[in-house]
């Protein structure tokens, strides 16, 4: 009789789910370890429904849950639990997954006054917690008339389509580059425009001005125009001095990028991390700097694609193979 | 998996205990540490500090009071039900170690998430002194038990019904007055009253902690809505706190957070009572 191999999954985004259906595949014993109540990461907090419907994300799920995979939510690591916990109950290798989870903010005045989010609160809100059904489910998500989502990428364009839907007049991108710098997909820029998100760009928000209660009453902006290239290879946008304006807008959206998330690497000390906290992986394999610990998806490469997050997946169960088979 | 309620009792008016079955949690608890819950699929997700855990028996006990539609929902559960997530524990805990004298101030339910904390500190060969303080007697709990692990345990009440009549903060500032000044301050309760002790310490700076309660979402620092701002530097409650040197917490700013969903919250209450 053979023991079948334990293997721990950290996080159940793409990268972790993929990971671990490959091992299981493969003959592993799998547990996946997510620390939010539900599966699936962005696609199940950060995506909106009318981009993926969640009916399709349960049926991924529970394809790879009928491999045999045991999945274990409520399950945070890098908190109380650790990755030294792990290897004690067993597991002969780990798989980290765990995303670009923390919000950036601007660090602008106002930035904390009601009515300010981040993306994530935002999303999660509205995907996660279904604040779109409020009252009927108990999670509360309040939207006013007119919005403001700084940032130009993939997650901007879904939290300015997310506030049209629950009911805002007008839904601003309020971006520091130019049309051409935009990150986000052509097609995504196309359905914002097509549902009638509108754009203000080459405008940096300075200042988030209170409505002398608590709430937000205007977004300072000052106008910008793009000097010579800047590290990213992109014209570095530089302010145009004497231009600030305000912006009529009550509910302001920060979606100006995510960083990894960084518990569990604080809580590691031997996990190597590049200067922006990322786990350092090796491309390939997702060998990171303590043995029999791999990692892959947006925590290695920073916030990236679902299908990046995916191969790393499936590189990181082949090595997570070849290294056990060694043991 | 769900979290079974073992033991259930109501503690005062509006006030209720449980033990909820969560051994993972009741494993790794330290004092200062807390949950998140989400009651049912439908739930919205709430912090609850943990004010106690035996890891034997694999429970963890919560004492909360009853606010609005969550907390009253949890408190219409009986022993047997089951809550549907429970996540934890979470936060940074507290660095219990030899202060010399201590003050624990704790108004209403804050005496819950206090006692362990205390407990810690004594049997770390702290010497403690505890106010506890409520709007009215009815309202005082863990009397007993506070007794127990303080030197001196000073009582005061809103309307004088027990204790000296008054807040918490009069005692506190007689005792950093006279001739035992505390090495350290913890101090758990209402946004307000935290807020007015540390006006207190502040003077005479004695270190003061306090356990803050803005809303939270997640409680792992992945959607910044718990983010309070502690000495000009903005800081995400649920994982580089909840606990924080009181004397550099933005209390303000935290009170008018916690407003931000009033009107949300009143038609969650009101939609919830009209189904009972
Ligand atoms: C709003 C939005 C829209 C996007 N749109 C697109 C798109 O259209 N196309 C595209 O290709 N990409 C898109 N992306 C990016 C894409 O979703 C991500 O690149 C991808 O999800 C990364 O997968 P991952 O598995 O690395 O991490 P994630 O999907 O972030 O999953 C990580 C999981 O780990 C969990 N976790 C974190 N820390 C811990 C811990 N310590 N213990 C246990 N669990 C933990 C998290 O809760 C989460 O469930 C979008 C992202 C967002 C936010
Ligand atoms: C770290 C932490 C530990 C806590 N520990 C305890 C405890 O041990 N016992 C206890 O009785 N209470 C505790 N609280 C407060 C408790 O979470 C709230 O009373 C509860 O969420 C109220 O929910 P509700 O639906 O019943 O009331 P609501 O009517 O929804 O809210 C009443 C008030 O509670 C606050 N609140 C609402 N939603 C949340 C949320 N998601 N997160 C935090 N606060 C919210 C708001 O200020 C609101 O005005 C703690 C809060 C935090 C942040
Ligand atoms: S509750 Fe979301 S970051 Fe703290």
């Amino acid at each position: 009789m053979h023991d079948v191999t334990k293997v721990a999954i950290v996080g159940s985004g793409p990268a972790g789910l993929t990971c671990a259906g490959d091992l299981a595949r493969m003959g592993y014993r799998v547990t996946v370890f997510e620390s939010l109540h539900s599966t699936g990461g962005v696609l199940r907090y950060g995506i909106p429904e009318f981009r993926l419907p969640k009916a399709i994300l349960d049926f991924e799920v529970e394809s790879i849950k009928s491999l045999g995979v045991e999945v274990k939510v409520n399950a945070l690591i890098g908190g109380s639990y650790t990755l030294e916990d792990l290897f004690k109950e067993g597991y002969k290798a780990v798989f980290i997954g765990t995303g670009a989870g923390l919000p950036y903010f601007m660090g602008v005045k106002g930035e904390n006054l009601n009515g300010v989010y981040s993306a994530n609160e935002f999303l999660t809100r509205v995907n996660l917690l279904k604040a779109y059904e409020f009252p009927e489910y108990d999670t509360p998500v309040k939207i006013g008339k007119k919005i403001a989502v700084i940032g130009a990428g993939n997650v901007s364009m879904d939290c300015a389509r997310v506030s049209l839907r629950l009911g805002a007049e007008e839904s601003w991108i309020v971006y520091r580059r130019s049309d051409a710098e935009m990150p986000a997909r052509a097609e995504e820029i196309e359905n914002a425009k097509e549902e009638g998100v509108k754009f203000s760009l080459l405008t940096l928000p300075v200042e988030v001005l209170s409505d002398g209660k608590s709430g937000v009453r205007a977004l300072r902006c000052i106008k910008m125009k793009l000097g010579e290239p800047d590290q990213s290879g992109r014209k570095r946008p530089v302010p145009i001095e004497g231009s600030e304006f305000d912006m009529d807008i009550d509910t302001v959206i920060v979606a100006i990028g995510q960083g990894p998330n960084p518990l569990l690497p604080r809580k590691t000390p031997d996990l190597k991390v590049t200067s922006h906290g990322n786990i350092v992986a090796d491309p390939q394999t997702g060998k990171t700097s303590i043995e029999g610990v791999y990692a892959g998806g947006d925590i290695a490469t920073g916030a990236a694609t679902v299908i990046e997050a995916m191969g790393a997946g499936k590189r990181a169960a082949r090595a997570i193979d070849q290294y056990i088979k060694k043991l | 998996m769900a979290y079974k309620i073992l033991e259930k009792e109501e503690l005062a008016p509006g006030i209720k205990q449980y033990d909820i079955h969560a051994p993972r949690v009741a494993e790794k608890f330290k004092p200062g540490q807390f949950l998140v819950i989400r009651l049912h699929e439908k739930g919205e997700r709430i912090p609850l500090t943990i004010a106690m855990a035996d890891a034997r028996a694999g429970s963890v006990r919560i004492v909360f009071q009853e606010m609005g539609k969550t907390t009253f929902e949890l408190g219409a559960m009986n022993k047997g039900d089951s809550i549907m997530d429970v996540l934890g524990p979470l936060g940074v805990p507290t660095e219990i170690k030899k202060y010399g004298l201590v003050a624990g101030v704790a108004g209403g339910v804050g005496a819950a998430p206090l006692l362990p904390i205390l407990k810690a500190l004594k049997e770390t060969g702290n010497r403690v002194i505890t106010i506890l303080g409520s709007r009215t007697k009815d309202l005082l709990i863990f009397r007993r038990e506070l007794e127990k692990v303080s030197s001196e345990l000073i009582i005061t009440t809103d309307d004088g019904t027990a204790g000296e009549k008054g807040f918490v903060t009069f005692p506190l500032k007689r005792i950093i007055e006279g001739k035992n000044k505390p090495d350290a301050v913890w101090a758990i309760g209402p946004l307000i009253m935290m807020k007015n002790i540390c006006n207190v310490t502040r003077n005479d700076g004695v270190r003061t902690f306090v356990s803050l309660n803005p809303i939270m979402l997640d409680g792992t620092g992945m959607c910044g809505c718990c983010r309070v701002t502690v000495g000009g530097h903005v800081k995400f409650s649920c994982v580089d706190g909840p606990e924080f040197d009181g004397l550099m917490v933005d209390f303000d700013e935290i009170i008018v957070r916690n407003r931000r969903f009033l009107e949300q919250e009143r038609i969650s209450y009101e939609k919830y009572k009209n189904s009972l």
